[in-house]
């Protein structure tokens, strides 16, 4: 669509390349991309094993629970709402798998359901304070942060357990603990909500409920179920990271795996992708890919040798130096389509 | 006397101590156009919202082709056939015009957004009406005033209504755009099957394209008459003459 603009705009259209590389730099993805592969092509050259099989595994493991629940992150950014509970949702799924199947004996794939279905529970209750309470979703989802950690340190007595002998084996080889099983769970989960985002009514409705809340309510869009919807997801998503590290780190602990400093850097990665906090707009995609420079910048600086205390000072720098470089791409992109 | 197309009956109106309408009675027949006229603030957005469903009313009836409905939403009203151009035009200036031409009805081949047809029926749609766009494949928020306010028009043209709620469809047009929406109303009423409740401030145009007018004024109809029966300076002496009694 950008390409016919441009040729009513222009006299001679530009030569193939050129139109090619333009459109490139048009897609929001663009920018991070880039960045991504400079950053790989940097530390390439500083570190002989950071394109090793082992190294490629650890950056594909740091990748994939981030890329997850920015999945959900970016969904909740576009119709307008954020959860910062989504991380502790994480660190409560696998107790809440634990549970039901060592002390109900409820056997794995259910209990697998039946976790990730209370997670999606907590996201219910999210979505409904948010549009039918009428409260600030930043607010409503601090609230039930600090709630849930209470139930996991009350129910877990803040102890770690060992991952359920059902679960161990073939199936936590499959969830989380085979070295590419997570980023593989995180690429077709990518790719279906990218369908979502952008193919079906669903994504369109979330676009227009972020967008345009009055605009959309007047159209006959249910808003309140699109952002419910949304919040279930991203609760989901995170109930499912929860229990694909858990199976990965081989326990389960109520003080790893989740948190803060997973929902803090999905979020990163929703927003270095390119995704708007205002709503209306964003991409899931660009969040991947914001997920891999996190974690290729958190890898990379450890190869180098720069001290685990350094790595935040520098990736607070980076999230900030691309945020502004992303407001100043998408004002020439701008300017380049009008 | 033939059914009306849609009527209120009491309807009336409250938020919170603020009374926006406290006895409105109006119908439109099948196949009018029936101009609502009155000042800033008189209800007449409230009036539209109620009558396509986005609120509800606290006392009062409405009647759709002889049968009294309740409306529950905006979604209710437009199976019934009610359909409406917001004064704020409720586009997304993120989504394409065809998708906006669509928006909550789209076309779907399960699981997916029919694209393709929504664009091949949007472009030819809006050309039938005269509304010229290089592509509609580009965002709304790209488009001028009039432009979208085109595409809000067509859109509800598009949807087959049978009543067409059209809250100052004129308001942000050139003159060229003002009068592509005039003949899109005067294409409508040739018709002859959808009724249409027009509000504008250019009682010119009112006259121009209406069949009968309504004046709204401190939440009441005060005012009924045929477009033929009445003249600009009759409409501006009422309001005016109201403007001198306030103050």
């Amino acid at each position: 669509m950008a390409d016919t603009a441009e040729r009513t705009a222009e006299e001679a259209p530009p030569r193939a390349p050129r139109r090619v590389l333009d459109a490139f730099l048009r897609r929001r993805e663009a920018s991070v991309l880039l960045v991504a592969l400079a950053l790989m092509v940097y530390f390439r050259a500083s570190s002989d094993v950071f394109l090793s099989r082992d190294n490629l595994v650890n950056i594909a493991q740091a990748t994939a629970p981030t890329a997850i629940v920015a999945v959900g992150i970016v969904l909740l950014l576009v119709s307008g709402e954020i959860d910062l509970s989504v991380g502790i949702v994480a660190a409560f799924a696998p107790f809440l798998l634990h549970f039901a199947i060592d002390y109900y004996g409820v056997p794995v794939l259910l209990a697998l359901v039946l976790a990730l279905a209370l997670a999606a529970f907590i996201g219910l209750v999210n979505g409904f304070i948010v549009t039918q309470l009428h409260v600030p979703s930043f607010v409503v989802t601090l609230g039930t942060f600090f709630a849930v950690q209470g139930l996991l340190l009350i129910t877990s007595h803040a102890y770690p357990v060992p991952i359920p002998e059902p679960v161990q084996g073939t199936f936590q080889t499959w969830i989380g603990a085979g070295p590419w099983a997570s980023i593989t769970w995180a690429v077709v989960i990518v790719a279906v909500f990218h369908v979502v985002l952008t193919r079906t009514r669903w994504g369109l409705h979330t676009i227009s409920v972020g967008g345009n809340p009055v605009g959309a309510t007047e159209a006959g869009i249910r808003a309140s179920r699109i952002k419910i919807g949304n919040f279930m997801i991203t609760s989901a998503l995170g109930g499912l990271v929860g229990i694909m590290e858990a199976a990965r780190i081989n326990t389960i602990d109520p003080n790893i795996g989740g948190g803060t400093t997973l929902t803090f850097y999905a979020i990163s990665a929703a927003v270095i992708g390119g995704t708007a906090l205002a709503g209306g707009s964003g991409t899931i995609v660009g969040a991947l890919l914001g997920a891999l420079v996190l974690a290729t910048l958190q890898n990379g600086f450890n190869l180098i040798g720069y001290s685990a205390n350094t790595i935040y000072l520098i990736l607070g720098l980076a999230i900030l130096a691309s945020m502004i470089a992303n407001q100043y791409l998408s004002r020439l992109r701008r300017a380049g389509k009008s | 006397m033939t059914t009306a197309a849609l009527q209120a009956r009491g309807i009336a109106k409250r938020f919170g101590a603020l009374t926006a309408l406290s006895d409105i009675n109006l119908h439109v027949d099948p196949g009018e156009v029936l101009g609502l006229i009155g000042d800033n603030g008189a209800g007449k957005s409230t009036l539209i919202k109620i009558l396509c469903g986005y609120h509800q009313p606290d006392a009062g009836q409405i009647v759709v082709a002889g049968q009294e409905v309740t409306l529950r939403s905006v979604d209710h009203a437009r199976s019934l056939g009610i359909d409406t151009v917001y004064q704020d035009l409720a586009l997304i200036n993120e989504l394409s015009v065809y998708h906006n031409m669509f928006l909550n009805r789209e076309l779907v081949r399960w699981p997916l957004l029919n694209n393709r047809a929504m664009k091949r029926r949007a472009e030819r749609h809006l050309k039938d009406m005269g509304v010229n766009l290089p592509d509609v494949g580009v965002e709304v928020a790209k488009l001028s005033g009039g432009q979208r306010q085109a595409i809000a028009v067509a859109r509800s043209v598009y949807s087959d209504a049978k009543v067409l709620l059209l809250d100052e469809p004129l308001a942000a047009m050139g003159a060229k755009e003002g009068t592509m929406i005039l003949d899109v109303i005067r294409d409508l009423k040739r018709r002859g099957d959808v009724s249409v409740i027009i509000i504008a401030h250019n009682y010119a145009q009112v006259l121009d394209v209406c069949d009968r007018v309504n004046l709204l004024q401190h939440g009441r109809i005060t005012f009924d008459k045929r477009a033929a029966d009445t003249s600009l300076e009759e409409l501006t002496d009422l309001v005016v003459a109201d403007y001198r009694r306030r103050r």
